[in-house]
């Protein structure tokens, strides 16, 4: 592996060598080739539908995060009264009572890090849908980052399913899940869906030499 | 340009970055050393010795701790007199009681059956190469299923939300944590240093080997 190569300098990809990368197994194959010999996998080069899947997950995620937000989370019945949290509610209340990190940890994985996630998707897919030409690392890191703590939101559809599991004392004290539970954890697979859906690849598209005549030395060393 | 039987053998030797698609010459690092791709850091090969027989003790430790945790005392509350007590399988299926039946199912299967699946298909695909034969049939496909699961796998997740719940409920109640809670603790552990020695590639090629040397 070339360790000194610079960013700067072209690197070639399995795509210009006319080859076929298996995102999976990291194999390559003639282009064209159906499946991967080695894990099974389907070869796509680069996946043109996979955009308008990035985009399809992104507004069903977002379409889900809405009610998520507007309806409880879960409701509690102290003596007969019942009362319902919504999540920035429900992170309010344990802020005032004193937990502020646990409130800050809900705020952050159930609002920060989705709507965020929501903003850095469109951002990462217009970004390869206008081939932006610069800025191919940071976006890589924000794809990782994206991709990484993304399904950390899920931890406010467990926090619910622990405490109604959990805090049931007869008449005294009991909690429910509110309709927002369902909403939001669909919310978070559609949006790992999305993100899931992007095909990093053509971040580094742009890159590409556009003059495909002009002799490539990089390519003899692989093939000759 | 040499011929195409040349083009062939000389792919085996290829390795196209999996996040940006560069292609280059895989060379084995030194044990516990990295290959990174110099154009987006995607970390290629991690090769560390006896990965293979590693990963399947973890996973067969992670299936242990898991079916384990299922039948113990996870969590209880007491308050004024009054008391309750919940299993790990009560808390993954407490939607349920409230017509979320659908999101009931999903919990299950993030918490429990996505990392017993997990495990059981890692040792399944690598079992018969820790004790050098040949793969059994269906290996690869049963890793990268393993793989594909990987992100669905959220046990870590939810010992955290569990830590979150504690807090809301400590205001109000008494909590004793049971067993399974530390159990799952021991889970996530374990699963973190899985993830360390699971090197792709090296499992891919060993894969591959394994089936040709003795095929
Ligand atoms: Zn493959
Ligand atoms: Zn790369």
């Amino acid at each position: 592996m070339d360790e000194h190569s610079a960013v700067s300098e072209h690197v070639v990809t399995a795509k210009e060598a006319g080859l076929v990368s298996c995102t999976h197994c990291a194999r390559v194959w003639p282009i064209g080739t159906a499946a991967c010999a080695r894990c099974g996998a389907r070869l796509v080069s680069r996946d043109e539908k996979s955009m308008s899947r990035v985009w399809a997950w992104w507004f069903v995620g977002l379409l889900c995060y809405i009610p998520a937000n507007v309806f409880p989370m879960l409701q509690t019945t102290f003596l007969a009264r019942t009362s319902g949290d919504t999540i920035v509610g429900g992170a309010i209340v344990l802020m005032m009572h004193g937990a502020i990190p646990v409130g800050l940890v809900i705020l952050l994985a159930s609002v920060v890090i989705p709507i965020a996630k929501f903003i850095a998707v469109a951002y990462l897919a217009l970004s390869v849908q206008f081939r932006l030409p610069s800025d191919q690392l940071r976006r890589m890191k924000l794809y990782e980052l994206v991709e990484f703590i993304g399904r950390w939101s899920m931890i406010d559809v467990f926090v619910v399913a622990v405490l109604t599991a959990l805090v049931q004392l007869s008449v005294v004290v009991s909690i429910q899940p509110g309709s927002a539970a369902v909403a939001f954890a669909l919310a978070v697979v559609f949006t790992m869906l999305a993100a899931r859906s992007f095909d990093s690849r053509m971040i580094w598209d742009s890159l590409e030499t556009p003059a495909e005549a002009e002799p490539d030395d990089s390519r003899k060393d692989f093939l000759s | 340009m040499s011929s195409m039987q040349n083009i062939q053998a000389d792919l085996e030797q290829l390795i196209a970055c999996p996040a940006c698609d560069a292609l280059y010459r895989a060379a084995l690092p030194e044990n516990g050393e990295r290959a990174v791709c110099p154009r987006c850091h995607t970390v290629l090969i991690a090769p560390v010795d006896g990965a293979v027989i590693r990963v399947v003790a973890f996973a067969v430790a992670i299936l242990i701790l898991l079916v384990s945790a299922m039948f113990m005392p996870f969590l209880s509350i007491e308050a004024g007199g009054l008391s309750h007590s919940t299993s790990i399988a009560d808390a993954a299926l407490s939607f349920s009681e409230y017509h979320m039946l659908g999101l009931s199912i999903g919990v299950v299967a993030l918490i429990i059956f996505v990392p017993i699946a997990r495990a059981i298909l890692v040792i399944f695909a690598l079992f018969p190469l820790m004790l050098d034969k040949k793969p059994w049939r269906g290996a690869r496909t049963a890793f990268r299923l393993s793989e594909e699961l990987r992100p669905w796998s959220m046990a870590e997740i939810f010992v955290l939300g569990v830590g979150v719940a504690l807090v809301k409920v400590a205001a109000m109640a008494h909590v004793e944590l049971g067993m399974a809670f530390w159990l799952f603790v021991a889970l996530v552990l374990v699963t973190v240093f899985q993830d360390g020695f699971l090197c792709r590639w090296s499992i891919w090629s060993a894969l591959e080997q394994g089936d040709r040397q003795n095929g």
